[in-house]
């Protein structure tokens, strides 16, 4: 079948930072409340990529501080159990994390401010979006390419896919449904890449393509 | 020094493929690079092997230093000094002379370029040239700026604000009340330096002979100069507390000026709180001793970091990168290398040291874990490549505006 060769992309991001600082509760969910929305989207990710090596945990630094830093584990596991990949768009993420922090903050009528130096930061970033040299015309080369792209590119047609561009599953579900593959397509579609390693998710598409060519 | 492909070996060729990309981007133009040394001090340190990689990779990137009195010197160090916090007088006069100097520069200098990078407070008046010069400029903060004096942030504001980008190290040195944007760009260690290469068996075992440690016993080793910010004190009283249960050896190792009459001070207090203590070994290193450094830092056990205030403390991404446990006080840049019990430990006490450092002795497995999870952390955020990386996006930032820049 004649499909549209899929062509990888990689991403980097350059990390803003806004000067705005949290020292408890409230005032994060003031943060969460005004910052821009690729802050959020930033806050909600960064781990994923840059810790890409850990155990699936933790997915978000909202989670991280409260339950780390602030030791206020019952609103870290909050956050941290909030299902990322069931949101469609970064403003309804953006009001999962107020409504929780409204419970919270509601429930408990009182808060400590954290250390001096301990502060949440709230920073932003800018994505910059790049061609590889990488062009895969079917799934044998696909298999081929998913073992040598950085991890950057992996991440890039996993998630921003579906955040940013509003895509039902990802850049490679997509393709594959272009190609026919309606059960691979599914498969890859219903990968929750929140819970599971970087390196561990390419073994895991890799062996579904495998499965399916 | 090292050629860009010498790094594929160690971030892979893709990530080498993207720099090149990054810097075909940018071929059409040149950046100027401005700070007030050419020698001596970090920011010429990391210039110095900055700059060769950007022409390496085709980037039309220049380097000049601007030119000042003693005088001049005096008030930047003055400057320097009140944005660490320190309560000291800086006068109209210094102001004044301060920006005379920056404008007989900006006359003086070859200013034709499409970027302008200015490094430090020292040259940040150049700025005022940027109407006539025109070009993007943008501003990169080396130092910690997070308790600043209000008279010296409120004159360096008045320039900050004509700045198209400032650059900070830290996210804590971001400031609310700047309104240009601020990006965080962390410093970063080079893996194919001498004090971070890989280093043959045959030479670490000569290194350690040379100091006479032990290699068959546990070595636990904080590399800093000899400051009481350094804390030394308390790592030798974590040292004791921990030796009643394993019979381990401590390492303070680093460096200082010899005519510093605090650090020679601090040296001496070290050296009467070991007492007799021959598992004690306190080693001045001259500069240059980045091999000796190197070497005890791959022979150690566990690594400490215990300061009580940090820039960023680079030597917590030395010691991730060589694939060690590391134990580092949660100060200045440290938080942002170690994440606690993902890819090290952080603490804030001596008991707290106390209690992870036996640990991490006694649990080699659980200290390994921490290890591996920190070189890959090292590996994907404090190598040079990244700074590189990111320094190439910020000169393609100033001219893209969109959240997300399709290249």
């Amino acid at each position: 079948m004649k499909n549209k060769p899929f062509h990888f992309y990689t991403q980097y991001y350059l990390v803003e930072l806004l000067g705005i600082k949290a020292r408890n509760p409230e005032e994060l969910l003031k943060g969460i409340k005004k910052v821009p929305e690729p802050s959020i989207y930033y806050h909600t990710h960064k781990f994923l990529q840059q810790h890409l090596y850990l155990s699936p945990e933790p997915p978000n630094d909202f989670g991280y501080w409260t339950s780390s830093i602030i030791n206020l584990k019952e609103l870290g596991e909050a956050f941290t159990s909030i299902d990322t990949i069931s949101f469609k768009n970064l403003e309804d993420l953006r009001e999962e994390f107020i409504r929780i922090l409204e419970e919270y903050i509601e429930n408990k009528g009182y808060s400590v401010n954290c250390q001096c130096g301990q502060e949440f930061h709230f920073m932003s970033c800018k994505t910059f979006v790049f061609p590889t040299r990488f062009v895969a015309h079917d799934l044998k080369e696909f298999t081929k390419i998913i073992k040598k792209i950085s991890i950057n590119s992996l991440y890039l047609h996993i998630f921003e896919a579906r955040l940013r561009k509003g895509i039902d599953g990802n850049d490679f579900s997509k393709w594959f449904k272009g190609l026919g593959k309606d059960k691979l397509a599914d498969e890859i579609a219903k990968l929750d890449p929140y819970t599971i390693t970087l390196e561990g998710l390419r073994e895991k598409i890799l062996r579904l393509v495998k499965k399916y060519a | 020094m090292p050629d860009i492909k010498d790094y594929v070996s160690i971030i892979g060729k893709e990530k080498i493929d993207d720099l090149c990309f990054l810097a075909e981007k940018l071929t059409d133009m040149s950046i100027l690079n401005i700070n007030s040394t050419a020698v001596g001090g970090g920011v010429a340190e990391i210039l110095s092997r900055m700059v060769p990689l950007l022409r390496q990779l085709g980037v039309n990137a220049k380097w000049d230093v601007i030119k000042g009195d003693e005088k001049f010197f005096n008030i930047t160090k003055k400057l320097h000094n009140a944005l660490h916090g320190v309560d000291i007088t800086i006068t109209k006069d210094d102001f004044e002379y301060f920006i005379e100097v920056n404008r007989t520069n900006a006359e003086e200098m070859d200013l034709s370029s499409d970027i302008f990078f200015v490094h430090d407070p020292q040259p940040i008046a150049l700025i005022d040239k940027k109407k006539k010069v025109k070009g993007k400029w943008a501003w990169r903060c080396h130092i910690d700026f997070t308790n600043p004096r209000r008279e010296v942030i409120e004159f360096l504001k008045s320039y900050i604000r004509k700045y198209d980008s400032t650059i900070f190290s830290a996210p804590a040195f971001a400031r609310k009340d700047i309104k240009v944007p601020q990006v965080l760009i962390s410093p970063s260690i080079d893996p194919l330096s001498d004090k971070n290469k890989e280093l043959p068996e045959e030479t670490i075992d000569k290194v350690l002979e040379k100091f006479k440690i032990d290699r068959d016993r546990p070595i636990v080793t904080q590399i800093s100069r000899f400051d009481y910010l350094k804390d030394p004190l308390g790592v030798i009283k974590v040292y004791k507390k921990v030796k009643k249960y394993i019979d381990c050896q401590l390492v303070l190792a680093g460096g200082g000026a010899t005519d510093d009459p605090e650090g020679m001070q601090v040296l001496n207090e070290v050296r009467d709180a070991a007492s007799n203590d021959k598992d004690i070994h306190i080693i001045f290193l001259p500069p240059g001793s980045d091999i000796e450094i190197n070497a005890i830092q791959r022979a150690s056990t566990v690594i400490l970091q215990k300061s009580l205030k940090e820039g960023f403390g680079l030597t917590v991404a030395e010691a991730l990168w060589k694939s060690k446990p590391v134990i580092a006080s949660a100060v200045g840049g440290i938080p942002l290398q170690i994440t606690h019990k993902y890819s090290g430990i952080l603490t804030y006490s001596i008991d707290g040291t106390f209690h992870f450092l036996k640990e991490l002795l006694n649990e080699p497995e659980y200290a390994k874990k921490l290890a591996k999870n920190g070189h890959e952390h090292a590996k994907n955020n404090f190598l040079i490549t990244r700074h590189l990386r990111e320094y190439l996006l910020l000169f393609l930032s100033l001219s893209h505006k969109e959240d997300i820049v399709y290249l």
